[in-house]
């Protein structure tokens, strides 16, 4: 491992317990990301980003199992560490963003306290000293009058104020890593960019890594420096930003390209859709998950599951898939 | 919120006159009544005599008669005499009621104090041993009724430790440890059987709470588990708690009636049973009254504790 790698996800395999019997959500996924960068996850509904983003800070229900895998977070397996150890790296060295601003909040708790609480936990700091700090955090997310607001509860906010408040409780103790799930998801066009462009701007005065999950291509081309390609809960492709959209080679993520309309112009819900249906993890194909829907799918790809190789010689573009005739 | 609480209290005033007007009429269909309890008592037998006692008593008069006049003087205060002591109504509602109010707020201080961290603990280890038999334990609390419980606690402690709970009463201000002595029994009676709904509900509620996406959140602030049952969960569970806590108030009442009979409380349950065997009508329509005001009153407190647990409510 690299000095400038932040973090590195080996091998990670996480199930479910269902009624349906154990789940695999997420299959021998690898990936690092190094200081200060910003990752990309993109993926169908289902192809278990919020998943693998949970896992991290271990955050699965009573019912999610880590199988096998290591996450390694600044040198330390998060996933070897005590309860109370992953506790205090919670909010304080890697911080998450959820999907949903009207629930992901306290009803009863005022906006002040609630971005206050991780420096109240994390740092030797009293309430009023955190509400102070809180203000200014307030105020970086573009909260007007954000001293006046401290007590203030979160119905009082609209969906794109609560993020930005979601906003200001991650960065409240300047984390090294920000994890946000889909935060622009649940809003309105025009503040999805504002909340997008304010998350970009921060993290990168800050030299905060970011991963960004997200179903918008559009937004990755933007802001993203690298990106994986989730499906069936297995990354299928992963490169650099700019080298995926120039050259993307498994044929599930040159559908997804075809899918939107264009790059540039504006972060418009740009929903992936491709023919067929995402695959149901209770009963995956024994080959690539994805044979049932590919144009190029044959024999192999029936009976053996495709390694990540490099492309090309490339290390930092790899691709899951057999290889077709283009 | 001033404006809010005077609506809530000008809406009592159709509640409570419909419910006086049930109470009026179903006490007349009780059989047997007043006169004969009377006649029988002192031997007198002569269609004469009834008829005095009657008109002394004002009960010729048809019952519309009766309610109209009844309402009337209880809108100035004045709930009638006694029909047997010929003490006002008023009086010895006065003396009665703090006390059946200590009792039901004793046993709602132990009904909570039970059936909160119970229901909490029961919650948080969802499955194990403990909450099976923190589960077991409300069912039967639920099943079994204070009276039966009371009778045994009278019972079995006597014959078993010749210990026998306190049956004499001392006013509160009197002799508070006497008073309490006294009082602890019969309270925690109650106590348990209304903490069983209170605890199951606590539980339930508890489970949904954990499972909201703001506890999520908590969570990845890395908030532990103890602050975030105490500081993220505990408060958006109660809500719901507190408003069948509201809902208990009337069983509440009727558990009283039956324990300040066996402890020897002589509270309002006491008055209004000796006022029932002696179908002393204005003592009954008197304690109905109060009560149905307590009902009333307790479910507004409720809403007005929603204020203070639910910020959505403070501001509307
Ligand atoms: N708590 C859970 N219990 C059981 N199965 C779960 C649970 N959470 C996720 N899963 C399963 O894991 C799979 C991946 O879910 P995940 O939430 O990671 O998808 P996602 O890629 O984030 O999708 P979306 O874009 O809809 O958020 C789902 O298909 C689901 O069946
Ligand atoms: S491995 Fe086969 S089925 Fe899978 S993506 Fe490649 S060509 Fe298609
Ligand atoms: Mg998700």
């Amino acid at each position: 491992m690299s000095s400038d790698t932040l973090l590195d996800i080996e091998h990670l395999s996480v199930s479910f317990r269902t009624d349906r019997g154990k789940v695999r959500a997420v299959s021998d996924l690898s990936l690092s990301l190094k200081r200060g960068e910003t990752l990309a996850i993109v993926g169908e509904s289902g192809s278990g980003k919020s998943v693998t983003a949970l896992s991290i800070l271990r955050l699965l229900g009573d019912n999610g199992v880590i199988d096998h895998g290591r996450v390694v977070f600044e040198g330390r397996n998060l996933l070897s560490l005590s309860t109370d150890e992953i506790r205090r790296i919670r909010g304080d060295r890697i911080a998450m963003i959820f999907q949903e601003p009207m629930s992901s909040l306290n009803p009863v708790l005022t906006i002040g306290k609630q971005v206050a609480e991780p420096i109240c936990l994390h740092r030797d700091k009293n309430w009023d000293e955190a509400f102070e700090i809180a203000v200014e955090l307030l105020t970086k997310v573009a909260i007007p009058d954000a001293k006046e607001r401290l007590d203030d509860y979160p119905h009082h906010f609209s969906g794109g104020m609560r993020q930005r408040v979601m906003i200001a409780m991650a960065l409240a103790c300047e984390p090294r890593l920000i994890i946000a799930d889909e935060p622009t998801t649940a809003l309105d066009v025009t503040v999805q960019a504002q909340i997008l462009a304010l998350l970009n701007e921060l993290t990168e005065q800050s030299q905060t890594a970011l991963i960004l999950i997200t179903h918008d291509l559009g937004v990755v081309a933007r802001y993203a420096d690298r990106v994986a390609v989730m499906y069936g809960g297995r990354i299928v492709e992963t490169a650099d930003a700019k080298e995926l959209y120039a050259n993307p080679q498994h044929p599930y993520t040159v559908g997804l390209m075809a899918s939107i309309p264009g790059i540039e112009g504006d972060a418009g819900a740009r929903l992936i859709t491709i023919d067929g249906q995402p695959p149901d993890l209770a009963d995956l194909p024994s080959g690539c998950a994805f044979a049932t829907r590919c144009q190029h799918a044959h024999d192999a790809c029936r009976t053996s599951i495709p390694a990540l190789d490099p492309v090309e010689q490339n290390p930092s573009h790899r691709s899951a898939c057999f290889g077709y005739p283009l | 919120m001033r404006a809010y609480i005077g609506r809530r209290l000008l809406a009592l005033i159709p509640t409570l006159f419909f419910a006086s007007l049930i109470v009026f009429i179903s006490m007349r269909l009780i059989p047997g009544d007043v006169i004969d309890l009377m006649l029988a008592q002192n031997d007198i037998v002569t269609g004469q005599d009834r008829a005095k006692i009657e008109a002394a008593l004002g009960l010729d008069q048809p019952v519309y008669i009766q309610y109209f006049r009844w309402i009337g003087d209880a809108v100035t205060g004045d709930l009638g005499d006694s029909l047997w002591q010929n003490v006002p109504v008023t009086d010895q509602l006065m003396a009665s009621l703090p006390i059946t109010f200590e009792l039901g707020l004793l046993a709602l201080i132990v009904a909570l104090s039970v059936a909160v961290p119970i229901g909490v603990y029961s919650a948080m280890r969802q499955d194990t041993a403990g909450d099976y038999v923190a589960r077991s334990f409300s069912l039967i609390m639920l099943a079994i009724p204070s009276f039966w419980l009371g009778t045994l606690v009278m019972v079995f402690p006597s014959v078993w430790w010749r210990w026998a709970p306190e049956l004499e009463y001392t006013p509160f201000f009197e002799d508070p440890i006497t008073n309490l002595k006294h009082m602890i029994v019969p309270a925690i009676l109650l106590g348990l059987s209304m903490s069983a709904v209170t605890m199951r509900m606590t539980r339930t509620m508890m489970l949904e709470v954990m499972r909201q996406d703001y506890i999520r959140t908590a969570r990845a602030k890395g908030v532990g588990e103890k602050l975030l049952v105490v500081r993220h969960a505990l408060r958006n569970g109660l809500i719901p708690v507190v408003t069948l806590i509201g809902l208990q108030a009337p069983l509440l009442i009727g558990g009283a009636v039956i324990l300040e009979q066996i402890f020897v409380v002589p509270g309002m349950g006491l008055l209004l049973l000796e006022a029932v065997f002696q179908r002393d009508y204005p003592v009954i329509s008197g304690v109905f009254l109060v009560v149905g005001v307590g009902v009333l009153v307790i479910n507004l407190l409720v809403d007005l504790s929603y204020g203070w647990l639910d910020p959505k409510v403070r501001h509307e």
